[in-house]
């Protein structure tokens, strides 16, 4: 999921400021912010707190079930229109993509309550790590099913660099080096372990990216 | 030819030094250090950014080696530069002279002095090193034939006291397959561990030229244990070198010693003085080397 963090409070406040606001509408997300504790409903209460104490008048708020989808967003907004509309501005607990959901589902200025922080993993109650860079051409089939773009500070494909020892990153010396663990991973698995991987095409990923399941053969192949 | 290939393949024991290029256009205080050292080795080695940090670039300072006659080993690392900037530099050395590359993957922007900097690691160490084997089979990385090749002789850095020593060796292994011919270490210790590394790269055909550092101080010590990668003093070194009367001298002794012990292991030595430039000719002449 998206991990997101909160954002710096005054920037909230000095965004809104910008604008003159005096009216605050806010936004959750129940998806990712929610595992996150970030936009979910209890963060939203208190971000609508916040602002009450800040001098702000709070005229409503809203969780949607998953702010990053267009149609449900427009439904959620649809059904807060008048709280939405006697507002100045509105402020969104969610990712990026949530953000920019509701900056286009409503005419109103809308600003980010909340910094995208990466995608990653749960791995405990609160505790969150970096799993993938969406790289669009995944290696995790020659890695052992553990990603060097991203647990490897540098990214390299083929390690470990001159930092290691010990087994450890040099970069993040209480980490393990991650081609350590892979080396470990495909040993202990049976698997090739001498595999030197060619250079990522970086093409895969350019910006901005569309995808349409319309267009895309069960083959993987594009129409 | 590059005189470093030559030697190492006839069997000479070869000395590289190391120059660190200013951080500023001044190249006066470089081009004194490569006059007290250059003349002691077979090449030097022009550091690119190193520890992460602002300097001239290395293909500048190279420049500045062949024309006070030394040949430099230009370093590429990959931090700073993207797959096309790396084949263009590359293009721009041999042309300009350079015969000798090093490649290694860079220390990461946040251990510099510019950590806001983003670090560009578009290809890895072992990917360069097959990029320039293409370029030196005159083709580009597309497999577009180049308009003029280049013939450098390829080297990568190792490791030979970093553990896990299997994941270590494949990584080296991996090099030499992408084209890597002679490798520097940084500064070894553990001569065993020297001798096991030798042994290996021995068997596929590679060169192995040993790293000494001249420990000066306590403070050296301490610098190079929290900032240096791939190393760790070792602490009957450390305590040998700090409890010296004159921890300066010993450092200089310990640095005779090490030097005399490779030749006996190593197919040559690779000479980091850290500012004590003026005492390599002693250390390479009380070790026999010279």
């Amino acid at each position: 999921m998206i991990i997101t963090k909160r954002r710096e409070w005054q920037r909230v406040l000095d965004d809104l400021g910008s604008v003159e606001a005096r009216r605050v509408f806010v936004v959750g997300c129940g998806e990712c912010a929610t595992a996150a504790h970030t936009g979910g409903e209890p963060e939203v209460a208190e971000a609508c707190e916040r602002l009450a104490a800040s001098g702000f008048e709070v005229t409503g708020s809203c969780v949607p079930e998953v702010t990053c989808h267009a149609g449900g967003v427009r439904l959620e907004t649809r059904k807060n229109a008048a709280a939405i509309q006697d507002a100045d501005a509105l402020v969104v607990l969610a990712c990026g993509a949530g953000t920019q959901t509701v900056a286009d589902a409503v005419a109103k200025p809308v600003f980010p309550g909340l910094e995208s922080a990466f995608l990653g993993t749960t791995v405990r109650h609160g505790v969150f790590e970096e799993r993938c860079q969406m790289c669009g051409e995944c290696v995790l089939d020659a890695t052992g099913g553990i990603c060097p773009v991203t647990a490897c500070p540098k990214g390299m494909l083929n390690g470990p660099c001159g930092g290691m020892w010990d087994g450890m990153c040099d970069v993040l010396d209480d980490r393990e080096c991650v081609h350590v663990r892979i080396r470990a991973r495909l040993a202990e698995q049976g698997r090739d372990v001498a595999r030197t991987l060619p250079p990522k095409d970086h093409s895969k990923k350019l910006k901005p990216a569309r995808l349409s399941v319309k267009e895309h053969r069960p083959d993987g192949s594009v129409r | 030819m590059s005189r470093l290939r030559e030697a190492l393949e006839r069997g000479e024991f070869v000395i590289t030094g190391e120059i660190a290029p200013p951080r500023g256009s001044d190249v006066s205080a470089m081009r004194e250090t490569m006059a007290l050292v250059g003349p002691l080795c077979h090449a030097l080695n022009i550091t690119d950014n190193q520890g992460a940090s602002l300097h001239m670039s290395s293909l500048g300072a190279c420049l500045v080696a062949l024309e006070m006659g030394f040949e430099p080993i230009f370093q590429q690392t990959c931090r700073d530069r993207n797959r096309l900037a790396l084949q263009s530099d590359l293009m721009a050395a041999w042309a300009l002279g350079i015969e000798n590359v090093l490649m290694v993957t860079g220390d990461d922007p946040r251990s510099g002095d510019h950590p806001q900097a983003k670090g560009v690691f578009d290809v890895d160490s072992t990917q360069l090193l097959r990029i320039a084997k293409d370029m030196n089979e005159g083709r580009d990385m597309q497999g577009r034939p180049l308009a003029g090749g280049t013939g450098f002789y390829l080297g990568a850095a190792m490791f030979p006291e970093a553990e896990p020593w299997d994941a270590q060796l494949a990584r080296t292994v991996g090099k030499i397959e992408a084209g890597a011919r002679f490798f520097q270490t940084q500064a070894v210790f553990d001569l065993e561990k020297l001798a096991r590394a030798v042994d290996a790269l021995h068997a596929h055909g590679a060169k192995v030229i040993a790293g000494v550092l001249f420990l000066r101080s306590p403070r050296v010590i301490d610098f190079v244990n929290e900032h240096l990668a791939g190393l760790r003093v070792p602490d009957h070194v450390a305590r040998r070198i700090k409890s010296a009367p004159d921890p300066l001298e010993a450092a200089i002794d310990l640095a005779v010693e090490q030097v005399a012990a490779i030749r006996e292991i190593a197919d040559g030595v690779h000479v980091m003085p850290l500012g004590l430039d003026g005492r390599v000719p002693e250390v390479l002449e009380r070790a026999g080397v010279l």
